[in-house]
């Protein structure tokens, strides 16, 4: 209770801060509309569908690639921590592509797939894998050989001993890399909704560089309130209860 | 009469020959001889305990049991078998419980049991519950690992090894991380558990007096170069009680005897 009262008196504050800097006169209205504005702005765009359509295009493009990169990521990253081999080529290729900003993905993208659904797929697939690959890696090597041992007593060998021991007892660090290729491939997305236009649907990125393009300030802040909201949801409703579920129950606890 | 009903099928207990087995760890600096040259006969229901310091190599002799680890010379053989590598007959109960998180007690107790051919998934069911009461943890079935006291953990862990009927039991020290209290409730229940369903048992440990309170008899190892050194038969009535002065007494023993090799090996070495 004491904690949200804190939460709803820091956001408060903000927006008291914003609304008295536009009042000041110091800033143009055009660069830096009040608070109104931009609620205005969303109030339109949620009644006349607009946002919801665009928010629909950009979160169906990026459940597709990211179930798409978990689905290579995870296969990959159980198969890196098998041997020093692995580890030491496709280990490292993984660290190395995930050092690179995705958003150097779109020029590739474009290139080879042109201005389709495809090419914003690829982009955010190269967001998660490596992401997926580096934590299911990490995961399958830290958990305590004792289980692998035990598991071998009992018959587990094989097929049954990675999908039925190996790969469960590493969930927590696979969901932590889960988390973390979510938020990759979030980023990767709007860079490439901003940089390409493409036909088939017009994402949230493709609402704020229209709002650049016609100088429309409550459209650009807007957008981005929106894109911070759903990136907090994701975290705080999606992965953070699941990191911290598993964490507790796998007794490999951070807190 | 068992207390217990509708028990389920046991297997004759095995009997265990290890043979001349030896057992080095090269690393680039060094070579350690983990065993040097073990011979060892077990007796189908017998229960034995090996009792050393670190560094003995007991836990080593234990895993080529299990089968996890190879000789490097010499053979195991369980029921005149050769051993090659982990087999359902022969069950460990590690030291960290190495129970699995994701699933419950229940769940824990059925992981070797789906992997035990010619049952049908009743039976399963049914020789998990059997097991659950004989550890006395009917009532935490759905429990997970997380919401159990130590002692607890090593109860499913009990239950665990033995639900699947093996014919030889491997004991990693088993309590050696639980409080003094706990500890002795479960000698008690080992006990009893061992009398109700009877199995080879080797039980490796550093605590002379649990090895007595267990042991028919008691193996004493040394380390560097790791080997049995000597062995006492333990003949006190059944069940035991850690607290009684007969049993302090044959445990002194022993201690004094470990002690002396300690030494030895220690001036060896200097």
């Amino acid at each position: 209770m004491k904690r949200t009262l804190v939460v709803v008196a820091f956001f408060t504050a903000l927006g008291l801060i914003w609304q008295v800097a536009t009042m000041t006169g110091r800033w143009s209205p055009v660069l830096l509309p009040p608070p109104q504005a931009v609620a205005e702005y969303l109030r339109d765009a949620l009644s006349d569908g607009s946002l919801l359509a665009a928010a629909a295009v950009t979160l169906k493009r990026l459940l597709i690639g990211y179930f798409i990169g978990i689905a290579i990521g995870l296969p990959l990253g159980l198969l890196t921590s098998t041997s020093e081999y692995f580890d030491d080529t496709i280990g490292a290729l993984s660290l190395g592509l995930q050092t690179l900003p995705s958003v150097c993905w779109v020029p590739l993208a474009l290139l080879w797939f042109g201005q389709t659904e495809s090419a914003m797929l690829f982009v955010v697939v190269m967001g998660t894998v490596w992401s997926v690959v580096l934590a299911t890696n990490t995961g399958a090597r830290t958990i305590p050989p004792i289980y692998a041992r035990a598991a071998r007593t009992m018959g587990s060998e094989g097929f049954d001993k990675w999908t039925r021991v190996i790969l469960p007892a590493s969930l927590p660090y696979v969901v932590s890399g889960m988390k973390q290729g979510w938020a990759f491939a979030w980023r990767s997305l709007m860079a490439a909704e901003i940089f390409v236009t493409i036909l088939t649907g017009f994402g949230l990125g493709h609402l704020l560089q229209y709002g650049r393009e016609l100088s429309a300030m409550d459209q650009v802040i807007g957008i981005m309130v929106v894109i911070v909201v759903i990136g907090l949801v994701a975290d705080k409703v999606l992965f953070s209860p699941w990191e911290r579920f598993l964490h507790r129950r796998w007794g490999t606890g951070l807190r | 009469m068992s207390p217990f009903s509708s028990e389920p099928r046991a297997s004759p207990p095995a009997t265990l020959v290890i043979e001349n087995v030896n057992k080095w760890f090269r690393s680039a600096r060094t070579t350690v001889h983990a065993l040097d040259d073990v011979n060892l006969n077990v007796r189908g229901g017998e229960f034995v305990c090996l009792v050393g310091p670190s560094g003995c190599g007991k836990s080593t002799l234990l895993d080529i049991i299990a089968g996890l680890t190879k000789p490097d010379e010499g053979r195991v053989l369980a029921d005149g078998e050769l051993v090659e590598g982990p087999g359902r007959h022969r069950l460990v109960m590690f030291q960290e419980s190495a129970l699995l998180p994701w699933h419950n007690v229940f769940g824990n107790v059925m992981f070797g049991l789906r992997r035990t051919p010619n049952l049908t998934n009743r039976q399963r069911s049914e020789i998990a519950d059997y097991h659950l009461r004989l550890v006395g943890l009917e009532k935490f079935k759905k429990s997970y690992v997380h919401e159990l006291s130590g002692g607890m953990k090593q109860r499913v862990a009990l239950a665990r090894s033995l639900a699947p009927d093996p014919r030889v039991l491997l004991m990693d020290e088993p309590l050696s991380a639980l409080d003094a209290i706990t500890r002795e409730q479960l000698y008690a229940d080992i006990q009893d558990i061992w009398h109700e369903r009877p199995k080879t048992i080797v039980l490796v440990t550093h605590n002379v007096r649990e090895a007595v309170c267990l042991g028919d008899r008691v193996l004493l190892m040394s380390p560097s170069p790791g080997r049995i050194r000597e062995e006492f038969k333990v003949s006190l009535p059944r069940p035991r009680d850690i607290n009684t002065p007969e049993l302090a007494i044959i445990a002194q023993r022993i201690t004094a005897a470990l002690k002396g090799y300690l030494v030895e090996s220690r001036e060896a070495a200097e």
